[in-house]
């Protein structure tokens, strides 16, 4: 087994699910997991190796003339972050399984599930550069799908293509800046750049390459200003927003910044970008989730909010502040996880997951609110649970970060008191008070839908009591990656009483406080948000989009402009003009006919065929246009057999045959004849065809009377029989050597018959 | 008329590789045949005494066309490369087979299909 095989299965997963679920029934979900969870057992057992201080690599040729390659590289934050990738898409599988059971083409759900899966975990062992493009592409568009799943419903197009726009947008930066990143090394492979930063960042290249990566890294993650397209997403179903939204997409961003720290980071710039749009985002995030009632939308918030921490904590860099991105990385993953599904339980078991009209459901799951209120705990960052942990080593990072300490002190104070009184509130506004009447009696969740809350919660505890013996090992040699100057610190829960403490109890006490009076803070909250924060940034998002597809429509209606004839005249004069001013610029024109050499018989053709030509313009019936249109084709196909090119000969005749017959079958379908041309209009059209024709005929002479090599045909005359076996050259050269080419041409045949047979239906359709 | 066009068009198909013919001109002569019948007997008629879809006809030939670049795949050789293989060969017969056949064989019957297509959807009208 190897660490490409997992994503290699997860892929095929993807292509199986849908066709196999309806034979699994109710069981799908916990048999696909079995994938993601065979990939976790097997990370989890190359963790010795891995602390051991190894890194593990494997290599495909894919691209190997530009240095692309299909690599992986597992290093331990890599292991890290594919155990909560696998980890919680296992529980995801069994949820989502369970989950989606009322709705349709839930298999087909599932497969983009497990794609998406194979690319996160992808992105996160791949080693070079280019994979890691690839697969961080294929979780946006697979999450495409996952947000559009129920695509009938017009809000969830719409946040499925604003998170596609945003992200796609990321992406194309990101590709710049892995382009640029790449060329001070002339190879994309981690394991050169990452030992070696100072190349890049000795080189001019560093800033273009590292304000490209974090555009790309800022969209994915949900930094301020491309935050909304988080929140809006929940139109998601919950298994999607539990794993994408809370532990794996949108820490792609994360990742790849923290990936990258040891090559890009240390800088100033580093630091002033990270930190700023860091503690910006963090705060923002906060800050809008006082106000939310949805539940989801609750959830979403702080996780902007979360990723802004993490962000922020990166670009700190000393040494607490790695150690806690990492361990609050994971804290967040295993508590928002959670969340997310129970949020889905009670909207399930209850019909709504708005916050206002939910309370009092304690008493009909009771599990599930201990579960909950376990995972509010450790978001709380209360101890026992990991969370707590997290939190302490968050507000050591600021006591030691460098520069601006009391501002980031207080920006992470206020977040980590919003986030006590959101606790609070999650589980006192939804399990305690009064309780509204509901649509239908709640039931407690089922197993299926419990199972994976439940083991992630107690994951966190486990993690929490005994940080040391287990936290420990997982964490360490992430931190390392990550910055290799760095030790890790020993996790504890008790640091004993000091000032970081005395700030816990303080955010617990204000937290609380502030939900004892959230009247009052609410009515402050609104207030404030209709006085300063009235821009919607996802408005301003959409109306520059439609403002865009307006000028493009525009643009577009000018060009095509749907006159036939005015298309035919473009490409007409624009390749006669060329081909024009080429030969002018050329050689002189040799215009060598010896009408001696040709025989009576084709004389007569071709007075026959220019005595067709003109009476096809001047006739004024379309029967005897196309006759003579016919006499013309007829013509030329008698010219071809003269110089055996019986192939073209036999074409022609075919395809003149078949217009006639088109011609016709049209005939009895159009009006009369009129003249609906000027006179001005008929010189114009005229001055077009003598130009085309005076230059077909100017380039027919010069190909004849200048050698520019040695003729292809020869090579084609030779090579058709010993190695094509085909004696009919012309046939051979379409089906053998440019089979390629032929193939492209019936594609586009085919797609023009389409294309023609549905506007005949469709107009058809509209008539009746 | 139309079975005498149809066998010919397969005629002028198969001899396509080493005389003049080949799957252009074959499915040109077989979209003829049905457009001729067609024309006589009206589209429905034409529609209900051929056992496919003009849609179907033109995707099962670029189909076709697509699959007979695999076997070189499998062969080892770059993407549709021609593999031949000479099935009997008696002193005056030989029939060989191979990949570009299969290949012609698509683009005669795309071009038959795309012909239909276009020409019963007008003749409809």
């Amino acid at each position: 087994m190897s660490t490409g095989l997992v994503v290699l299965l997860l892929i095929i997963l993807a292509g199986v699910a849908p066709l196999t679920r309806r034979y699994l029934k109710g069981m799908a979900g916990w048999i696909y997991a079995v994938f993601p969870f065979g990939g976790f057992v097997y990370y989890l057992s190359l963790l010795p190796r891995i602390n051991a201080g190894e890194v593990i690599t494997e290599r495909f040729s894919w691209i190997p003339v530009y240095g692309i390659d299909f690599s992986f590289y597992v290093d331990g934050f890599g292991v890290l972050f594919s155990l909560i990738v696998l980890g919680i898409g296992t529980f995801i599988m069994v949820y989502a399984g369970y989950y989606m059971k009322p709705y349709p083409m839930k298999g087909r759900f599932l497969g983009y599930l497990a794609l998406f899966m194979a690319s996160m975990l992808g992105i996160v062992v791949s080693g070079n550069l280019i994979t890691m493009f690839v697969f961080w592409e294929l979780t946006s568009i697979s999450s495409f799908m996952l947000i559009g799943y129920y695509h009938e419903k017009p809000e969830a197009r719409m946040a499925a293509l604003h998170a596609l726009l945003i992200t796609g947008f990321g992406g194309l930066a990101l590709i710049g800046g892995f382009v640029l990143l790449a060329i001070p090394y002339g190879t994309y492979e981690l394991s050169v750049i990452l030992t070696d930063p100072a190349a890049i960042q000795n080189s001019n290249l560093y800033v273009p390459a590292l304000l490209l990566i974090l555009v790309g890294a800022f969209t994915k993650s949900a930094q301020f200003p491309f935050h909304f397209w988080l929140p809006g997403a929940m139109a998601a179903p919950s298994p999607v927003s539990a794993y994408l939204h809370s532990a794996t997409m949108v820490k792609a961003g994360v990742f790849l910044l923290a990936r990258l720290n040891p090559v890009l980071g240390g800088t100033d710039l580093w630091m002033i970008l990270l930190t700023t749009f860091g503690a910006t985002t963090m705060v923002v995030g906060a800050w809008l989730s006082i106000t939310q009632t949805d539940l989801k939308r609750i959830l979403a918030y702080t996780t902007v909010s979360a990723l802004g921490t993490l962000v922020l904590l990166i670009g700190t860099g000393t040494k607490y502040a790695i150690n806690a991105a990492i361990i609050f990385l994971l804290v967040h993953a295993l508590y928002k996880g959670t969340l997310f599904m129970m949020a889905g339980n009670i909207e399930k078991m209850t019909g709504t997951r708005d916050i206002t009209k939910l309370g009092g459901l304690y008493k009909y799951m009771p599990f599930a609110a201990v579960v909950m209120g376990l995972a509010l705990v450790s978001m709380a960052g209360i101890p026992p649970l990991l969370g707590f942990i997290g939190k302490e080593l968050i507000y050591e990072a600021k006591m030691y970060a460098p520069t601006a300490r009391v501002v980031l002190i207080a920006a992470s104070f206020f977040t980590n008191v919003v986030l006590v009184f959101l606790s609070f509130r999650l589980f006192f506004d939804v399990f305690k008070g009064t309780e509204p009447s509901y649509e239908k009696k709640p039931a407690a969740p089922s197993l299926a839908l419990i199972i994976g809350p439940f083991f992630l919660v107690l994951a966190s505890l486990v993690l929490g009591v005994y940080p040391t013996a287990i936290a420990t090992p997982l964490t360490s040699q992430a931190v390392l990656s990550i910055s290799p100057f760095i030790e890790a610190i020993t996790l504890k829960i008790w640091h004993g009483f000091n000032l970081v403490l005395g700030l816990s109890a303080l955010t617990v006490l204000s937290g609380y406080l502030m939900y004892r009076h959230k009247k009052k803070v609410f009515i402050v909250a609104d207030k404030l948000n209709i006085k300063y924060f009235t821009r919607e940034f996802s408005r301003t998002f959409t109306t520059s989009i439609d403002s865009f597809l307006v000028f493009a429509k525009g643009q577009t209606k000018n060009l095509q402009h749907g006159y036939h004839r005015f298309y035919l005249m473009t490409v007409f004069v624009v390749a006669s003009v060329l081909v024009w001013t080429m030969i002018w610029r050329a050689d002189p024109i040799i215009l060598e006919i010896n009408f001696s050499e040709m025989p009576l018989n084709l004389v007569a053709v071709v007075v026959l065929i220019i005595a067709a030509a003109l009476s096809a313009v001047t006739s004024h019936s379309r029967v005897i246009a196309l006759v003579a249109m016919g006499v013309i084709g007829f013509g030329i196909a008698i010219i071809f057999i003269a110089f055996s090119g019986t192939d073209l000969a036999i074409t022609m005749i075919l395809v003149e045959t078949l217009m006639i017959i088109l011609a016709m079958a049209l005939l009895l379908q159009l009006p009369a004849y009129k003249i609906y041309s000027d006179t001005g209009a008929r010189m114009r059209d005229g001055l077009v065809a003598v130009l085309v024709g005076s230059f077909m005929m100017v380039m027919v002479l010069q190909a004849g009377t200048s050698q520019l090599g040695e003729p292809i045909s020869e090579f084609f005359k030779e090579k058709s029989y010993t190695e094509a076996f085909g004696r009919n050259i012309v046939n051979v050269i379409l089906v053998d050597f440019r089979a390629l080419d032929t193939l492209g041409e019936i594609t586009v045949i085919a797609i023009a018959a389409l294309g023609i047979y549905s506007m005949i239906k469709f107009t058809k359709n509209k008539q009746v | 008329m139309r079975p005498m066009l149809v066998i010919l068009s397969l005629v002028v198909l198969y001899r396509g590789h080493n005389e003049p013919g080949g799957g252009f001109i074959g499915g040109l002569m077989l979209g003829a045949a049905y457009i001729l019948y067609a024309m006589a007997f009206g589209v429905n008629k034409t529609q209900k005494s051929i056992f496919f879809s003009p849609v179907n006809l033109t995707a099962t030939g670029l189909l076709v066309a697509l699959l007979s670049g695999v076997p070189a795949l499998l062969a080892g050789d770059v993407f549709m490369t021609g593999e031949w293989v000479t099935f009997f060969a008696y002193s005056a017969f030989e029939l060989k087979l191979g990949t570009p056949l299969l290949f012609d064989v698509g683009v005669y019957l795309a071009v038959a299909g795309m012909l239909m297509l276009v020409m019963f959807s007008i003749m409809e009208e």
